[in-house]
């Protein structure tokens, strides 16, 4: 439904992007994860149709972004990340506006059905500008959903809504995923874990890795982590555990006096480092399994010449 | 087709809920209103009111070159700054019917204004014997409503290259002064000074379509002006996608 090759764009000398290639199937959501200024928003901007690509193709629905670019935007939906609407308008005046530019037929009805599925029948006739952001962001899905176009692509659907929309609008995405493609971008990484069918981790304009969320997960298990607190924390106390036969890696975690351990396949090495923060003249407050979330995966492939990068790409 | 009317028609009630556009019709009408009266109590204390609506209208086409720029500015201008643009190019429409809808949609209340004032000659017509010459006054508005074609057009020409409407608004009004007035800076004759003094907005009302003449060559200077303009506009607006 999507098929990118080698996408590239510069802004000025700038690359957003470099060389991405990847693909969507029909019905799958595919997540773009990344952190701030990985290049997210410019892909989804590309295959909207709203800029053209420096290099590299693309496809959607089987239309070329550049060549056939009104037959694209005509089976796309998009929500950008700064929800475009008018606050002058209502609900329903937006959406009518939106639909007849697109020219969707029997459109009052349409509108009817659309606000159904986003849950804002009762506010069709209220001004966007009095409504909240949560409600808003229903108004600029609603749109994206107008035309019932076969790829929707969200750029971070749930940004700045509260926990209870978040779950609402999540709900929505996955319901919508079910008849439709949906590429959707965040930067929450338990959001694509829950969501996605597959995830392409994206940095610096690059494909990081990509998998499904569990085949992801299931890269760094084997290796076993748990979490010790201990107080004081000193560089000594870590070096100390980090020196345990069988650990690979200690790395201090958060401000709370935390390092995560991570032993080597086969290792039990719990009792031992118990034993060595101990021996270093600290107290062990805390000792907990950790599990191996996408975070982590997430972490380890975004940072600086992150180690065992390569054999997760 | 379809699309320029809506965008157009959006764009015309879009004008009812600004108070710029409010604003600036208060000032028009206020003005005007005023000058009117001034002219007509004048002529009756001498006895004589003019039997010309052009005492109307000449301080109407000033007042107008000063208004239009705040009434276009924000056409393209603010939806690049809140980004309700991103949303109009990526919709199936082209960026052609983009600007034009823009653009017939300030045509739209910019004849609503003066329509309005077309109150005034029909005042001055029923205060005089014989009256106004209604062909000489038609002509004269055909005049004013091409000039603002042009002055439209280029509004949303310099609201394209703004981000910030209050910007473009400025701008337009120092590019249409410009075309206003550079006629002024052509002294003598030759090449440049006839080129320069063929681009002068008043020229091309003041000596021939004002005085009710119909001249062909003024038609087509106004209408090529909104074309050209509105052209540049679409590749502005094309080439934000570039940017």
């Amino acid at each position: 439904m999507i098929r990118t090759t080698e996408l590239t764009k510069f802004y000025g000398g700038h690359p957003a992007i470099r060389g991405l290639t990847f693909e969507a199937a029909p019905r799958e959501i595919l997540g773009f994860l990344g952190p701030n200024g990985a290049g997210k928003t410019t892909t989804m901007r590309i295959l909207a149709g709203f800029m053209p690509p420096t290099d590299g193709r693309a496809e959607v629905a089987g239309f070329d972004v550049v060549e056939e670019s009104l037959e694209v935007r005509r089976r796309v939906g998009y929500l950008p990340e700064t929800v475009p609407l008018y606050p002058d308008l209502s609900v329903t005046e937006y959406l009518t506006y939106m639909g007849s530019l697109r020219r969707v037929p029997q459109l009052e009805g349409r509108i009817e059905q659309v606000l159904e599925e986003v849950g804002l029948i009762e506010r069709s006739e209220s001004y966007i500008g009095n409504l909240s952001k949560g409600l808003r962001q229903r108004v600029g899905l609603a749109q994206a959903l107008l035309h019932q176009p076969e790829v929707l692509i969200l750029d971070e659907p749930t940004i700045g809504l509260d926990p209870a929309q978040i779950i609402e609008v999540r709900r929505l995405i996955q319901q919508l995923g079910q008849e439709r493609t949906v590429l959707l971008s965040t930067h929450i990484l338990s959001e694509a874990q829950q969501l996605c069918d597959r995830v392409l981790i994206i940095n610096k304009g690059r494909i990081a890795a990509e998998d499904t969320p569990a085949n992801l997960q299931a890269q760094l298990a084997g290796a076993e982590q748990f979490i010790v607190r201990v107080r004081p924390l000193e560089d000594a106390v870590v070096a100390a555990i980090a020196g345990v036969h069988g650990v690979a890696r200690a790395l201090r975690e958060g401000e709370a006096g935390e390092v995560r351990v991570e032993s080597r396949p086969g290792h039990d090495v719990r009792g031992d480092v118990a034993r060595a923060v101990v021996e270093s003249g600290a107290d062990l407050l805390e000792l907990r399994p950790a599990s191996v979330s996408l975070e982590a995966i997430f972490l380890q492939l975004t940072r600086e010449d992150a180690p065992g990068s390569e054999g997760l790409a | 087709m379809r699309t320029i009317w809506t965008i157009a028609s959006r764009e015309f009630r879009h004008y009812f809920v600004s108070p710029i556009a409010y604003a600036a019709a208060f000032f028009l009408f206020l003005v005007l209103g005023i000058l009117f009266y001034v002219s007509i109590s004048f002529g009756m204390q001498t006895g004589q009111i003019p039997p010309d609506g052009r005492i109307v209208m000449g301080p109407m086409v000033t007042l107008l070159l000063l208004t239009t720029p705040f009434l276009t500015m924000r056409l393209i201008a603010e939806e690049a700054g809140t980004g309700t643009l991103e949303l109009l190019l990526t919709a199936p429409i082209r960026d052609g019917e983009l600007v034009v809808g823009k653009w017939l949609g300030a045509m739209g209340f910019v004849g609503l204004l003066l329509g309005v004032t077309w109150i005034y000659p029909i005042i001055l017509h029923r205060m005089t014997t014989p009256g106004i010459d209604q062909g000489v006054l038609l002509v004269a508005y055909l005049g004013v409503l091409l000039m603002m074609s042009a002055i439209v057009a280029t509004g949303v020409l310099v609201s394209g290259l703004f981000r910030n409407g209050l910007a473009a608004g400025f701008a337009t009004l120092a590019v249409i002064l410009l075309l206003w007035v550079i006629g002024g800076l052509a002294s003598g004759y030759g090449g440049v000074n006839e080129v320069i003094r063929y681009l002068s907005f008043g020229d091309h009302l003041y000596d021939s379509l004002f005085q009710g003449v119909l001249d062909l060559g003024d038609i087509l200077y106004f209408v090529s002006l909104t074309v050209l303009a509105l052209f540049v506009a679409a590749r502005v607006v094309e080439s934000r996608r570039w940017r």
